[in-house]
């Protein structure tokens, strides 16, 4: 059976103490879409994420991703997707070629499929002359590609990313995108978070959260209209300051 | 499986590219084991004495109350034999022997000469130079007080006083400090050497954020800390040959014992080290913090260990606490077999002991890792 959507989240909540940093939030996401989850900072994107991917454990509510229940089977979760943190998450010490063999051989690919589809990756990326460098040598922009590609190497149906360009010059954010693109085409679902609004324009549907809470969901044109803002950006702002 | 394999590969990878550590895991070892092994003296008490009297004299049983009187020596236990005694010392339970000959009292009477055999466990080797002098003094004072007893009995005078006292040093015929030090201070490289690269090393990805992208892949726990510590596990092995090398070639330190069995139990004993470092890396979230930790086990386990201090002189609730020590189970395994060639049967209880305590310490490490917060 085919799932419609990928993601579902219903009243998901999770507490620290007596702060609450995500307050029973309520979404979807369908296949193949990709889903801006935006927020200033401190808003409970990266918790909610956290939560969506396995390795926090939700204080109330429901979720599923993948068709897996957040609670119940979060290593089913973990096979299905893919995740690149806001925190550059590739091995400094190892080569390229090194950290592809590793993380294709920790989501269980054979020897052969990592070689044919290292030799494809880096083909891609351009990264030919740079295979047996250590990625502590690469500009940061090469090292976020890189980071994405290795996410995608299991080709997990749904990939998050936690604010995937931070600190990448606008070039790199545009071929970054055009590969998110690629990737959503083929039909993997993608769930980025960000705070450069003229990339929540890129996305097929957006929410933006405040304090805790998802204070609207839709695509960015019925965002603009409901707000009657010109850019994401005003409408963030609308909403951010309240 | 075949993901523990890629894990292994890549820590033997970040291990040997590290320029600056390198050097630090095996350079820093062996000067600390050059430097150590030529250091510290002691004051020996509570000498858990025996003797053997074969005599049975009235003579022979005013030299045991000497010793008797000493507070040096205590615990007296009289043996029938040599031979029981001896396989007293082998288990451990006396330092000293004395052996009164027969005859001791009328060799004494008729030629005013007569011999004392004294045998002391010498594996502690500064030990037993202490003892020899204590028991030493013991012998010639009984002498004085013989001489003059003799001169009551007998109307001859100045015909000197003749008993002398031969010691043997068992297990460390020379007493050779560093033949007791180097065994102890191999110990306490292993132990740190692994504890802090284990403690460190899984941190030290919570610190990049590579520990939350393992979180995020279906690896199992076990997988990862398996693929985590077997290097580690396998630096330990190398270390300790390193060590042991040096013991024989620069110290000619004797490996009396069977280098299997101390292989054998070093192997358990770095795993309950490895789960101790773990379990500090899960409850920790800098480099800085975990070697904090690990330095506070490590400098109490050193000093409970009966390397530099015996724990026969320790307060009997410090002498308890050497209970929870591993390091002090390797110390003595690892003289007990390199000295004296215990076998397995003799090193049975640290082995027990060490066993279980790697079962707890990595259970605890394997239930204190969390991929899920």
């Amino acid at each position: 059976m085919e799932i419609i959507n990928v993601i579902k989240a219903k009243n998901l909540t999770k507490k620290f103490g007596d702060f609450t940093a995500v307050d029973a939030i309520t979404f979807e996401v369908k296949k193949g879409e990709i889903f801006g989850f935006l927020g200033a900072n401190g808003a409970g994107k990266t918790t909610a994420m956290k939560m969506l991917i396995g390795i926090s454990i939700p204080t109330s509510g429901e979720a599923s991703v993948a068709g897996f229940d957040v609670y119940k089977n979060p290593d089913d979760i973990k096979k299905n997707i893919g995740y690149m943190s806001q925190k550059f998450a590739l091995y400094d010490d190892l080569t390229v070629k090194e950290n592809i063999t590793f993380y294709g051989g920790i989501y269980g690919l054979s020897r052969e499929r990592i070689k044919e589809k290292r030799c494809q990756l880096v083909e891609e990326l351009g990264l030919q002359n740079v295979v047996n460098e250590l990625v502590s040598s690469l500009p940061l922009g090469w090292k976020q590609k890189l980071a994405f590609s290795v996410a995608l190497l299991h080709e997990p149906k749904i990939i998050f990313l936690d604010e995937p360009t931070g600190g990448v010059d606008p070039i790199t954010r545009r071929q970054f995108w055009e590969m998110i693109y690629k990737a959503a085409n083929g039909g993997t679902t993608v769930f980025v978070t960000t705070h450069y609004m003229d990339e929540a324009e890129y996305c097929d549907r957006v929410s933006i959260m405040v304090d805790g809470k998802i204070e609207a969901l839709d695509t960015p044109k019925n965002l603009k209209e409901q707000f009657k803002a010109e850019t994401m950006n005003d409408v963030f702002l609308i909403l951010a300051r309240g | 499986m075949k993901t523990i394999g890629y894990i292994i590969q890549k820590e033997f990878k970040q291990i040997f590219r590290n320029k600056a550590m390198l050097p630090i895991i095996f350079v820093l070892p062996i000067i600390q084991l050059i430097i150590l092994s030529s250091a510290a003296t002691f004051e020996v008490k509570n000498i858990a004495f025996s003797f053997v009297d074969h005599d049975r004299t009235s003579f022979s049983r005013e030299l045991i109350n000497k010793f008797e009187a000493s507070t040096f020596f205590n615990v007296i236990t009289e043996f029938p034999s040599e031979k029981i005694a001896s396989s007293a010392m082998l288990k451990g339970e006396v330092d000293v022997i004395l052996e009164i000959p027969q005859y001791f009292e009328r060799d004494l009477l008729k030629n005013r000469k007569t011999n004392l055999l004294v045998i002391i466990n010498a594996i502690d080797g500064a030990a037993a130079g202490v003892e020899n002098v204590y028991i030493n003094q013991i012998v010639r004072s009984f002498n004085i007080n013989a001489q003059t007893d003799l001169m009551q009995a007998s109307d001859k005078k100045n015909i000197p006083k003749n008993i002398i006292s031969i010691p043997s040093f068992w297990y460390n015929k020379t007493l050779n400090y560093k033949t007791f030090m180097v065994p102890g201070i191999l110990v306490i490289l292993v132990t740190m050497i692994t504890l802090f690269l284990s403690g460190m090393n899984i941190v030290r990805e919570k610190e990049i954020g590579t520990l939350e992208q393992m979180n995020v892949t279906p690896i199992k726990k076990h997988q990862f800390i398996i693929g985590k510590l077997f290097p580690f596990w396998v630096l330990g092995m190398v270390l300790l040959t390193v060590g042991l090398i040096i013991a024989r070639v620069l110290f000619n330190v004797p490996m009396v014992g069977s280098l299997a069995l101390m292989y054998l139990y070093t192997s358990v004993y770095i795993l309950v080290i490895l789960g101790m470092g773990l379990f500090i890396s899960n409850f920790t979230d800098t480099q800085q913090q975990a070697m904090f930790i690990a330095w506070f086990f490590v400098v109490i386990f050193i000093l409970m260990s009966g390397l530099f201090t015996p724990i026969e002189s320790m307060p009997e609730w410090a002498q308890f606490l050497t209970e929870f020590n591993p390091v002090k189970y390797y110390v003595e395994v690892m003289r007990m077999v390199m000295l004296k060639g215990s076998s397995f049967i003799d090193i049975l209880p640290q082995f027990l002991k060490t066993s279980i305590y790697a079962i707890i310490m990595n259970g605890l490490a394997v239930w204190s890792y969390k991929k899920t917060n």
